[in-house]
């Protein structure tokens, strides 16, 4: 019981709109660092574990809509074809707005089977738009779901400890 | 008429469905619009240019690691690297002479039986800005754009041969396709017979294909091929690749060569985009070939009863 409402009050931390915008500027950061052969193929998807973890914690905040737009921005800096991202980070979004209340539920290890699920569909989504265009999948793309699930304890930890207020020194 | 909607306490703007179709519908019809037609270019180019700096941002981790490995190399490697260098320049300078001749004697050859010359190109430096991070595609960045007059379609080199071709040009970037992308064909010669073909990326970063070659093929692993210059946008006789495999099965009607890229095309931060090819002659209309062609048939016609 008391534990339940150590994990409700973790969900109820208040972010800034500055932290927000933050996390999403250094997870673009990330994500464009010079990645190379197997790097590339195991580089975890930070853009879309960040946006999963702010859909699932401030649905209100961030949605759909803020996923799309960074999409875009992600589609030009690849030069992939515009809105193959927007379109794979719309429904990754959908995904973790549809199951927020229910991934609060469980603790960490069992969520990220549900984060596995939520970019399973994100990057077939992708990889079905690739495939239609220009007729190949590489199938070592994929690698990056394990890996990025596997980040997402680490970085909700990470996140969390970032959000919760500095423990005031003259509090008993 | 009662009021049956149902209740809602806040406003929260229309459902997450209703938001997942509209931005999917979105996508779609930006991804039609993008893989049919170049509408979207210019939208494209406003954001790279607002991108860019961040983009610079994230090399700088790689250059700073580079840049202190440099810093911190002993004096030793640099005497023995000078010492190697020199020998290389020396060897390089004969053979450089002996060039210079054999190109004058080729030009009063060429002179002397009316073939035209084979004109010079010029080439313009370039950096590697950043490399491609998405793992479907072959392509990298460097940092001369429309700025410095490139062109989609120029040929890209460097020391070791044909890097690949700017296919898409930033106000000041210039997207490289590498020639082991799937989508890069390259016409090509045989250094040893003279073989004409054309050479296909495959995806993967050390292998390029020679298809559509007939079993029987004259070719063997070792044999270099080089640009054959016939399409205008590569110069002639730049090397592409080597053959490291054939494989003759008389099941199949085509044998199966792989090749390896000579230039380095994942090692290198410096490239040379290949400017001012001479335009090839034009090719006469397509319509005389279309008579050509009814002609015939009319002499076959004839000629059956």
């Amino acid at each position: 019981m008391r534990q339940d409402l150590v994990r409700d009050r973790e969900f109820l931390l208040p972010a800034t709109t500055t932290f927000i915008v933050l996390s999403f500027f250094i997870a673009v950061l990330l994500e464009w660092m010079p990645w190379r052969g197997w790097m590339l193929a195991l580089r975890p998807d930070f853009v879309g574990l960040v946006l999963l973890y702010w859909c699932t914690h401030k649905p209100h905040r961030v949605g759909i809509g803020i996923a799309w737009v960074l999409g875009i921005f992600v589609d030009v800096a690849d030069a992939s074809l515009f809105g193959q991202h927007a379109l794979a980070y719309s429904v990754l979004a959908f995904g973790g707005l549809v199951l927020n209340r229910r991934v609060q539920m469980f603790n960490l290890r069992e969520q990220s089977v549900h984060v596995f699920a939520l970019l399973l569909t994100s990057y077939s989504v992708y990889a079905i738009v690739h495939w239609q265009v220009r007729g190949f999948v590489a199938w070592e793309y994929f690698l990056g779901v394990v890996t990025s699930s596997l980040l997402w304890i680490p970085l909700t930890h990470l996140l969390q400890a970032l959000r919760r207020p500095r423990r005031d020194p003259n509090e008993l | 008429m009662e009021d049956t909607r149902t209740l809602r306490f806040f406003n929260r703007g229309p459902s997450a469905v209703a938001r997942l179709v509209f931005f999917s519908v979105l996508s779609l019809a930006l991804l039609f619009v993008d893989a049919k037609y170049n509408y979207l270019e210019s939208a494209r180019q406003v954001i790279a240019v607002i991108i860019y700096p961040l983009q610079r941002l994230t090399a700088i981790p790689g250059e700073v690691w580079n840049g202190a490995g440099e810093y911190i190399t002993l004096q030793r490697h640099l005497v023995a690297e000078n010492e190697q260098l020199h020998l290389q320049h020396d060897a390089d300078a004969a053979l450089l002479n002996q060039m210079q001749s054999l190109q004058a004697e080729n030009a009063q050859l060429r002179e002397l039986l009316d073939v035209t010359r084979r004109a010079d190109y010029t080439m313009q430096m370039a950096q590697i800005a950043y490399v491609e991070r998405d793992i479907f595609k072959r392509k990298l960045f460097i940092d001369k754009g429309e700025n410095t007059n490139v062109k989609a379609g120029q040929a890209v080199v460097d020391n070791g041969g044909v890097v690949g071709q700017v296919t898409r040009v930033y106000p000041l970037l210039s997207e490289v396709t590498l020639v082991t992308d799937k989508d890069i064909a390259v016409p090509i010669q045989v250094v040893r017979n003279g073989i004409r073909a054309v050479v296909f990326g495959s995806g993967n970063i050390s292998e390029l294909e020679l298809r559509y070659q007939p079993v029987n093929a004259d070719i063997e692993v070792g044999d270099v091929l080089v640009t054959s210059g016939m399409d205008g946008t590569y110069p002639p006789a730049l090397p592409v690749a080597q053959v490291i495999k054939v494989e003759r099965d008389p099941a199949y009607p085509f044998a199966r060569i792989v090749c390896a890229p000579l230039a380095g095309v994942d090692r290198h931060r410096t490239l040379l985009i290949v400017s001012s090819v001479p335009p090839l002659p034009e090719p006469p209309a397509a319509e005389v070939e279309v008579d050509d062609a009814k002609r015939m048939k009319k002499i076959v016609k004839r000629s059956k009863p």
